[in-house]
């Protein structure tokens, strides 16, 4: 029997630790969120009710039994397929994309696709023997580029290449030897020159901006050099809540969603954006271990990938808002406004809490 | 079978995924690392450049414009002042659509479709950020208007703002001037600090030429904008210093009534104080609109001012040059008393044309029948011409030049507004100089006939005439024409007169000779055969004057005027110069009405109106 104090979680199906590091997340989140927005409550409410609608996607994953969801892995993922081709034949158009697809709610078929890819790989590679043969990681591999791929089309590059990152990371974590990454590394950078060539207009600038922003202070470049001022403006211990001129007067754009990673810079400085480091490196450490105690091959590699790509989140936009990687449209996970992201990245953190109360169950 | 594959393997492949776990956490911390290590690099080692970045972005220094001063006449009624109005103001950036915003104020009536384009180039050249006004001086009515649909136009505002504004209107228009935009020209003059928050400069007359006085000096002011430029909070500064209010010489009541005299005419009347130089009227007909003009016309209405025929913008006050005709007999005439051979009680016969010596062809008179037997008295009284005929050739041009000259014809005043034109009084140097033929570069003793009578070459301002006859009564006495009388300083109380400026006077000194000229001025509104003795009936004090018909010379080339139109502007230009009361001379006055025909007819009631409407508040 567990201790006392967590029948409850026990129960439920739920991890202490995790939930306590993304409550953690989820609080600095809201506080960040309500100066970013400029002390709008009916914003923060907003958030709040999405925020709940998350939690409640993570007890529903959470009980849901590690085998059921590999059986379900297949159907999942066709499903997914079909939905983000109706967006490409019909999708709402937003901000230039089309990535919209309303049924009765408005939602982003690559949202499900996040899960769903690295779900049905693992089930593919469950019944496979480790490290994969030759034939298991080119199998794996076109999965990664058909969904990548056709969400790339829509086109929205920062989420293609958060799944494809995640395809990586589940061939990483199946046993894929040294030699092919190597030789994978080699391919990717070998094909950048391809990738421009392939790249919209827009995307284009956000490279180039990237590498000098100064050579377009108004357009592309603004968010960065913004950024960085807040950012940089904010010194060891920062402005104070509420007090980061960047943010409260408008300089800084996008401040409630992609950006808010330098409200937390500009208001909490350095101490503050490092310890929100921390907290995210605890939720990606005690992911990591849950994966590593798994004890099967689903769930390991569902597990580690969940992880993983939840870190890529965080790294992606902590360095795009450093000005470390392009403006990629990259939420920070679990702080930006937004409705479906934080709903699937909540349903993860539910199937990684499954993982690992289901297995206790498992071992009695 | 697979199942077995997996039990056999399943220790291999837990070892090999815990060290894949391994793997990618040293992977996170490395990442986070980098993450942690970039954070450090902006806010611990560029801490500094990036803060003075975002005190840039946050704090600006903004102009904070003064008030211009204000302008009163001699009694301290206002001629111009600062009103505040409501405008339409814009701000691009905010406006999603400005062609259909445009075109909705149009459909509300609150902008001129005329002006639609001037104004979108406006909007183009202003930065997005900044306020541009689309339409100055809403009526409350109008804002009434706008503010209802208030919703539909999003940065679009109505805002307050301090306009310049003439109580009087045209009435003033040529002596206080107008404003207008600041343009490159002014830009190039101007202190451009100083003019940071003015959007408007003086364009003419008092309001350019005292421009430095009125505009004060500019004030700052910290503010706290936002990314849109808008201003939070106003976090400190310095005030501005309102400009000095300008009290002119200008007598409103005496030029509202020669505005009401010339009301059909064009023309000019300057009236000055004999003893000051002050300029108590200073009216040039017609006039235009300063408020409409200050305002900023669309092009159309500024084509149609400036191809008006009658040419409303051109200050003849000033800049009119015109023959003096017969105005300029009493100065002849002091010239020739001033000859000790010259007996002005002799008297010579006038048989209605003078002819020179040897020669047949006949100088009229302007009464065709003659005028008998008249002495100088007489002569100026009825205006004789053949008796100035004769006199001028006795006199000779090199007298009459030195004489005109030394009543400052030919030569600016020096008044304190600019543009003045000198005229011209003709000489024999001055035809060796301005002609290039060598036959057109001698004088003709036929010449020296007609300047007799103030026509030929000679040229005068309004305002020259005026400062003559002024001069006429004060017996030689000269004072130079200005509108500016004091210079009063709201911030400290303080108020500078402006002292009057003696001019090198008439060397005549003789009381006899000028009481001579004056006396005949004094028949001119007495005596029965006096020419404008009509115009004096009922007068409650004393006037000399002296009537003159100048001949047009030349019609404009504009060849579209009918055929009714040309010979009208044909016509002779009536003159009329006098001051008053004669005993102790307070306003002296010169009036021209172009193509008025008759000088004791039309141009002296014009004369009396102004005099009475002076002399009656002092």
């Amino acid at each position: 029997m567990p201790p006392r104090g967590n029948r409850l979680l026990y129960h439920l199906h739920l991890d202490g630790p995790l939930l306590l590091g993304i409550f953690a997340i989820l609080g600095v989140g809201l506080l960040a969120l309500y100066s970013a927005v400029g002390q709008n409550g009916a914003m923060l409410t907003s958030q709040g009710m999405r925020i709940l609608a998350a939690i409640a996607a993570l007890l529903i994953m959470a009980q849901v039994e590690p085998g059921l969801l590999r059986r379900a892995a297949p159907w999942v993922y066709l499903a997914g397929l079909v939905l983000l081709a109706l967006v490409l034949v019909g999708g709402d158009v937003g901000k230039g994309a089309q990535r919209w697809l309303d049924i009765g709610v408005r939602f982003q078929p690559s949202e499900i696709l996040k899960l769903a890819l690295p779900m049905v790989m693992a089930w593919y590679l469950h019944e496979r023997p480790l490290p994969p043969s030759a034939g298991t990681i080119l199998v794996t591999m076109i999965l990664v580029l058909i969904t990548a791929g056709m969400i790339g089309l829509q086109p929205d590059l920062g989420t293609a290449i958060m799944i494809g990152l995640s395809g990586a990371a589940v061939i990483f974590l199946a046993g894929i030897g040294i030699g092919y990454i190597l030789s994978a590394t080699a391919l990717a950078l070998g094909s950048m020159p391809v990738l421009w060539y392939f790249m919209r207009d827009y995307q284009k600038q956000r490279v180039l901006t990237l590498l000098d922003p100064d050579r377009d202070p108004l357009g592309t470049g603004y968010h960065i050099i913004q950024s960085k001022i807040a950012i940089g403006s904010g010194g060891i211990f920062g402005k104070g809540w509420l007090n980061g001129s960047q943010g409260q007067l408008e300089f800084l754009p996008e401040r409630s969603t992609d950006f808010i990673f330098a409200v937390i810079g500009e208001e909490f400085g350095l101490m503050g954006g490092t310890a929100i480091l921390l907290i995210y490196l605890f939720i990606v450490g005690r992911g990591l271990f849950i994966a590593a105690m798994a004890q099967d091959t689903f769930s390991r590699i569902l597990a580690g990938t969940i992880s993983i790509t939840f870190f890529f989140y965080v790294f992606v936009n902590s360095a795009m808002v450093t000005g470390l990687l392009p403006v990629v449209g990259v939420p920070l996970p679990l702080v930006s406004a937004g409705g479906t992201s934080m709903v699937t990245l909540m349903a993860g953190f539910g199937i990684l809490m499954s993982i690992k109360t289901h297995r206790k169950l498992l071992a009695r | 079978m697979s199942y077995t594959l997996s039990i056999k393997n399943h220790w291999a492949e837990q070892q090999l995924f815990f060290r894949r776990i391994i793997w990618s956490g040293l992977f996170v911390v490395i990442l986070t690392s980098v993450v942690a290590g970039r954070l450090t690099q902006l806010q611990i080692f560029e801490y500094e450049y990036f803060s003075a970045q975002s005190q840039g972005n946050r704090i600006r220094l903004q102009p904070v414009p003064p008030t211009r001063g204000l302008v009163f006449d001699r009694n301290g009624k206002v001629l111009a002042e600062n009103l505040p109005t409501y405008q339409l103001e814009l701000i691009p950036e905010q406006v999603p659509g400005v062609d259909d915003a445009l075109a909705a104020l149009v459909a509300l009536e609150l902008i001129d479709p005329a002006n639609i384009d001037a104004l979108n180039e406006r909007i183009k050249s202003s930065r997005r950020f900044e306020s541009v006004p689309v339409r100055l001086r809403l009526s409350d009515e109008e804002v009434a208007r706008f503010a209802v649909k208030r919703l539909n136009f999003p940065g679009i505002e109505i805002r307050a703002r301090l306009i310049r504004n003439y109580p009087h209107g045209g009435a003033v228009a040529h002596a206080l001037g107008y404003m207008g935009g600041i343009n490159a020209a002014d830009k190039e003059s101007l202190n451009r600090a100083n003019y940071a928050g003015t959007s408007h400069i003086g364009k003419i007359s008092i309001e350019r030429a005292y421009e430095a006085e009125l505009h004060g000096a500019v004030g700052t002011q910290e503010v706290l904008v936002n990314a849109r430029g808008r201003i939070m909070q106003v976090l400190d500064g310095e005030p501005s210093t309102p400009g000095q209010d300008l009290f002119l010489t200008l007598d409103i009541d005496a030029q509202l009534a020669a505005i009401a005299a010339m009301e059909d005419w064009r023309g000019a009347v300057v009236a000055i104080e004999p003893s000051t130089g002050e300029v108590l009227v200073f009216v040039s007909t017609p006039t235009f609109d300063p408020n409409t003009i200050s305002v900023g016309l669309s092009r159309s209405q500024f084509r149609a001012l400036q191809g008006n025929p009658d040419q409303p913008l051109f200050n003849r006050a000033l800049r009119g040059s015109y023959p003096p005709g017969s105005t300029i007999k009493p100065i002849l005439a002091l010239a020739a008393i001033q000859d000790t051979n010259f007996d002005p009680e002799r008297r010579i016969m006038c048989r209605g044309y003078f002819t020179l010596p040897g020669k047949s062809h006949r100088y009229r008179d302007w009464k065709r029948q003659g005028h008998g037997m008249v002495n100088m008295q007489d002569a100026i009284a009825e205006s004789c011409d053949t008796y100035f005929y004769s006199l001028a050739v006795d006199m000779g041009i090199d007298r009459m030049q030195m004489i005109l000259e030394q009543f400052g014809l030919g030569s600016a005043t020096g008044i304190d507004v600019s543009g003045e034109k000198s005229g011209l009084v003709p000489s024999r140097a001055w035809k060796r100089r301005a002609f290039s033929d060598p036959g057109d570069r001698v004088w003709f003793p036929g010449e020296t006939v007609i300047t007799g009578i103030g026509q030929g070459y000679l040229l005068t301002t309004p305002l020259q005439l005026a400062q003559a006859v002024a001069t006429i009564s004060k017996q030689g006495r000269r004072f130079r024409p200005h509108l500016l009388r004091a210079i009063h300083n709201p911030a400290t109380g303080a108020t500078r007169a402006i002292s009057h400026q003696e001019m090198d006077p008439v060397p005549d000194t003789n009381t006899e000779h000028w009481n001579r000229i004056i006396a005949g001025m004094l028949g001119v509104m007495s005596e029965p055969r006096g020419t404008a003795r009509a115009v004096a009936k009922g007068a409650p004090f004393l006037m000399a004057g002296k009537s003159g018909t100048a001949q047009v010379f030349s019609v404009a080339q504009d060849a579209e005027y009918d055929s009714e139109a040309i010979t009208e502007r044909m016509r002779d230009h009536a003159l009329f110069v006098a001051f008053a009361p004669i005993e102790d001379p307070q306003i002296a006055v010169a009036v021209i009405v172009e193509n008025g025909e008759s000088g004791s007819g039309v141009a002296a009631p014009v004369a009396r109106q102004v005099m009475e409407a002076y002399l009656r508040n002092l």
